[in-house]
């Protein structure tokens, strides 16, 4: 009887269990809330690259946009993040002409003093950097709907740093966003997803 | 023939040319060390490592040091509802029987201020200092800027 007690104690335990994995499962997929809205919206920039020279949005009509906000300070999720581009790059071959993956500067005065483009390059030939000043930045992370802020922090270098949105943000051929890749994504996943829609 | 065969074994095993050193102080054992290639000394690096306790108390992870920069510091990647910060560590919980990672995405050592960049190829000595075991010293392998994780042949992960 007593076992049967347990047992039955056991089962409920095995079921609640599940009911909160599943739970914890469809929360986790959820996506951001900036990500709620349903219409679809076209994200814009405006912003110079390396040269100085500006780099439009509308100039990547019929190319794939896989777009990045970071800044080149940062030692440990930028770093990630480019590599996987770099990887999805490399193994997307051929299929890489019609991507091409944009790394836009939150930190666009230290980065800019600092060469984005040694930066780049240094993961993939095709990462395009681009560093505005203010308010071109905070209009392109706005058109992207994402989020970034400048943190005072002692320990950091010049006692500033940065958090911000750390997705991989892919945009059409047509300008329209498509969606994000959370970080942290793997790039085998990002690069099948991306060979489907090619 | 035989010199062509030499080389090209000498070449497979290059990987294994990197240091991944496993260093033990008491009942804590350091291993798989490795940080990334960097674009010049003006950018912070990064520093991962493997730490396992292998005593019954727990320890702590509360700083590092190295000749290879002169701020180097415990940070945590956090990222929440998309959003990355990166909070300064104070302390690193190394559990009695556990073994704790810095690894991206998590806790990691940040090297700010280096002495000079960092090459693939180069090794430089890190010093951990851990709440009760003291000070361990151990070796850094400097892998490729698009490196994911450590590249020892011989981790025993």
């Amino acid at each position: 009887m007593r076992l049967d007690r347990l047992r039955f104690a056991l089962w409920m335990a095995v079921i609640l269990a599940t009911i909160a994995f599943t739970v914890l499962q469809l929360r986790a997929d959820k996506p951001p809330p900036e990500m709620n809205a349903a219409s679809s919206f076209a994200p814009t920039f405006r912003l110079a690259d390396g040269d100085g020279r500006i780099r439009e949005s509308a100039e990547f009509r019929g190319h794939w946009l896989l777009v990045f906000f970071g800044f080149t300070n940062c030692p440990d999720v930028c770093p990630t993040t480019l590599s996987e581009v770099a990887q999805v790059m490399d193994d997307l071959g051929q299929e890489g002409q019609q991507v091409q993956p944009v790394f836009i500067s939150i930190d666009p005065e230290r980065d800019r003093a600092a060469s984005m483009d040694d930066y780049t390059r240094a993961f993939h030939s095709t990462i395009l950097g681009l560093a505005g000043d203010a308010a071109q930045t905070r209009a392109a992370a706005e058109s992207f709907r994402i989020f970034y802020e400048r943190e005072p922090d002692a320990s950091a270098p010049d006692a500033y740093t940065m958090s911000h949105s750390a997705g991989l943000f892919l945009v059409g051929p047509d300008g329209q966003w498509v969606k994000q890749y959370g970080y942290g994504t793997p790039a085998a996943e990002i690069l099948s997803d991306l060979q489907s829609r090619i | 023939m035989k010199r062509y065969i030499l080389a090209s074994t000498l070449i497979l095993l290059a990987p294994a040319a990197f240091a991944c050193e496993t260093v033990s102080v008491a009942d804590i054992t350091i291993r798989n060390a490795w940080s990334k290639a960097t674009i010049g000394a003006s950018r912070p690096a990064s520093f991962y490592v493997e730490i396992t306790n292998n005593g019954g108390t727990d320890d702590a992870l509360i700083g590092i040091a190295t000749p290879a920069a002169d701020k180097p510091m415990l940070h945590q990647t956090v990222v929440k509802d998309g959003i990355a910060s990166m909070p300064h560590a104070m302390s690193i919980a190394v559990p009695a029987g556990q073994t704790m990672e810095l690894a991206p995405g998590g806790y990691h050592g940040m090297l700010m201020d280096l002495t000079a960049a960092l090459a693939e190829g180069d090794r430089f000595p890190v010093t951990l200092t851990f709440e009760k075991t003291g000070e361990a010293t151990i070796n850094v392998d400097v892998l490729s800027m698009r490196a994911e994780g450590p590249e020892c042949s011989n981790a025993d992960q």
